[in-house]
């Protein structure tokens, strides 16, 4: 069954999608601008998604991640700039004649409507033959586990239930693109993990290409294959879930996405790949240069919490001396037991606060770090990044 | 468990609040109009017969009750004046609403997408000829369309007709007495569900590939049926009753129900026939109620 529909909709897709070339995105965001008022909500914007990719946009609220989205459903249109879906620029044209469909945050289901009318209007709307719809409905219905409730109205439904009207309304007419705008948000945390698994399985199957509109990083990692971190109406860096976390291209960035500490400083030296960087908040710090040359000579040094290790004090002597270059001592200030992890919060002798984030291994441990222990923190040169704005 | 209690008795006594209104206002009156309507007319003070008095002991009293009578319901089915003039209030309103429909709706629609801050002037301005007695205002139509009326000199300086039309004692007149004074009932309720309507409703309509003019017919218009209904019966009902614009502004050829109870209570004296009369005219208007009724159900059950 699963087969037979993906194959179903790479033909259709073949059938409906214009002939480019193969490199060329599906789609392709041009310097778009929009404004409301003297307010720039999106901001000289460019962009390319290629077919087939689960693509997320992050940022926090404000940052114009669902006027982009907005304006390529066609809800919106931009004051300057092309968007460009299979070479054709759909930038004035009408929500109702693009080849895109949304799902809504708040689903907005037609409440006047069955489950079996809300998932066949779109089909309606197409034109398809009385048995097509009746048939693609139901293959719909199949697909997002809902058999039995299509004579149910909306109101009828529990959360979950209505989110899944929702997609499959919205991938029942099969379009090239699937905006998805917060579409978990409104489901409680369980249901939200076993949700994003199933949309992350019928992308796989259907081989639609998703742009998801989040400001949950964790959903946004969890299901993306690219994500694009949007900050006050511009892409900060667009990069796969694991290039994001462990290569931010900006300070910001590194602060928007998870945990981090951060040491500015100057870059006294720089051989055998070795970047010497005196700090502020702790003093000397080594770290591996950068592919791309270091040129400015006041850098940020970002380290996740979970690469700050943390020693009993005089245990690490005969650590690895290459290891104990970044070595600060202090003493815990704080413990978040987490669960699988604990968090840290070390003050150093010198007054930082350094944040830790260490895996709880074993189910006892009688050698955990107590409040106010004294230890050693320590992190290794390739868990440093070096940021130059 | 004890706090419970304590906060629920006074709401317990405030629901019966609006049972003991009806049944003081309502109920009481309406056995009056029910007991005159069963009497027979009487030149005497009051003008009909039989009056109870339980001063005068159960016998009496029995008596009194076995004089009451459905002749005057019998004769409003024999004589055809009677089931004209409902049979003319019930087109009259019919007819009207209709009118009613077609001119408030877009004026609702209007306001429901207007910016929100000027959706409150708007409804000002709908609100705001009730400022202005209702006699007033008739009576400026009148004055509008009367022979050398504004109506007539606008429609003769325009070269529009050749002499002034007459358009006072006219169904037209009437009409647009009526369509005027009752519009803004008609707007409010539709206006209510049209603003508390999703908008992204209308979105993901556009988004499945509908027109802006499908969109409206598939989405907007069946969710304002519940306003629709509100509206409809805000002005049926009222309208079937209605007295003061026809006698002023429509022709004395032939009348609404409204008019034939004003002539036998007034002109005729004859009280329970007028009574009978007000009865039907209720018994006529149950339906519709039921109706509205069951229609705002629905829409509390929906709006949940």
């Amino acid at each position: 069954m699963a087969e037979q529909l993906a194959k179903a909709e790479n033909r259709s897709t073949e059938k409906t999608a214009p002939q480019t070339a193969v490199d060329m995105p599906l789609l392709r965001i041009e310097r778009v601008t929009k404004r409301f008022g003297n307010f720039s909500a999106v901001n000289q914007l460019s962009l390319e998604i290629r077919a087939g990719e689960f693509f997320a946009l992050l940022g926090p609220s404000g940052c114009g991640k669902t006027t982009l989205l907005r304006m390529l459903a066609g809800f919106e249109t931009p004051d300057e700039g092309r968007i460009l879906l299979g070479g054709r620029d759909i930038a004035q044209v009408m929500p109702h004649e693009r080849p895109v469909n949304m799902m809504f945050q708040n689903y907005a289901l037609f409440p006047h409507l069955s489950v079996h009318d809300n998932i066949a209007f779109g089909l309606r709307r197409a034109g398809m033959a009385r048995a097509e719809i009746a048939a693609r409905v139901a293959e719909m219905v199949a697909l997002v586990k809902l058999d039995g409730l299509e004579r149910r109205k909306p109101d009828q439904l529990s959360g979950g239930q209505r989110q899944r009207v929702a997609l499959a309304r919205s991938l029942a007419r099969r379009p090239q693109v699937l905006l998805l705008d917060e579409p978990l948000a409104a489901l409680d945390k369980k249901l939200r993990e076993s949700t994003q698994g199933e949309l992350m399985e019928l992308q796989r199957r259907l081989g639609l290409t998703f742009i998801i509109v989040t400001h949950d990083q964790e959903e946004a990692m969890t299901m993306a294959s690219r994500i694009g971190v949007m900050d006050a109406g511009r892409l900060a860096q667009v990069a796969t879930p694991r290039d994001l976390y462990e290569a931010p291209a900006s300070r910001w960035v590194a602060e928007f996405v998870g945990d981090v500490n951060l040491f500015e400083g100057q870059v006294i030296s720089s051989e055998q790949g070795r970047l010497k960087v005196t700090t502020r908040e702790a003093g000397i710090v080594t770290v591996a240069e950068p592919r791309q040359p270091v040129t400015k000579a006041i850098v940020t040094i970002a380290i996740r919490p979970e690469k700050i290790k943390l020693s009993r004090r005089g245990l690490a002597s005969g650590a690895d001396a290459l290891q104990a270059i970044n070595r600060f001592e202090g003493e815990v200030a704080e413990i978040n037991y987490l669960g699988g992890l604990t968090a840290y919060r070390i003050r150093l002798d010198n007054g930082t606060m350094v944040r830790s984030v260490m895996a709880n291994t074993a189910r006892l441990d009688a050698d955990g770090y107590g409040s106010s222990d004294r230890v050693a923190a320590w992190f290794a040169p390739d868990d440093g990044v070096v940021l130059e704005q | 468990m004890s706090t419970r209690r304590i906060f629920a008795r006074p709401a317990r006594y405030a629901t019966i609040a609006p049972y003991l209104w009806m049944a003081l206002f309502f109920l009481v009156p309406f056995g009056f109009v029910l007991k005159i309507s069963l009497s027979q007319t009487a030149i005497a003070q009051p003008p009909y017969t039989p009056v109870f008095d339980l001063g005068e002991g159960w016998e009496a009293f029995k008596a009194a009750f076995e004089q009451l009578s459905l002749d005057n319901f019998r004769l409003l089915l024999s004589d055809n004046l009677y089931i004209l003039s409902y049979l003319r209030s019930l087109v009259v309103a019919v007819t009207s609403t209709l009118i009613l429909l077609v001119i408030g709706y877009p004026i609702a629609y209007g306001m429901a997408r207007l910016p929100q801050r000027w959706q409150g002037i708007a409804m000002i301005l709908v609100i705001v000829p009730f400022w202005t007695s209702f006699l007033i205002r008739i009576y400026a139509w009148i004055n509008i369309l009367q022979h050398d009326g504004l109506l007539n000199q606008i429609l003769l300086a325009l070269h529009l007709v050749s002499g002034p039309v007459a358009w006072l004692s006219t169904d037209t007149a009437m009409y647009i007495g009526i369509v005027y004074s009752y519009l803004p009932f008609m707007i409010l309720p539709l206006y209510a569900t049209l603003a508390k309507m999703d908008r992204t409703l209308l979105e993901a309509a556009e988004d499945l590939g509908a027109s802006p003019a499908k969109a409206f017919w598939l989405v907007t218009f069946p969710l304002s049926l519940p306003g629709v209904g509100a509206g409809v019966l805000l002005c049926v009902i009222p309208i079937v009753g209605e007295f003061v614009i026809p006698d002023l502004l429509a022709g004395s050829n032939s009348l609404m129900i409204g008019q034939t109870l004003w002539l036998e209570f007034f002109t005729n004296k004859d009280w329970p026939v007028a009574s009978a009369v007000a009865i039907a005219l209720l018994l006529l208007l149950v339906p519709p109620l039921l109706l509205y009724d069951r229609l705002q159900r629905r829409q509390i059950e929906g709006g949940r």
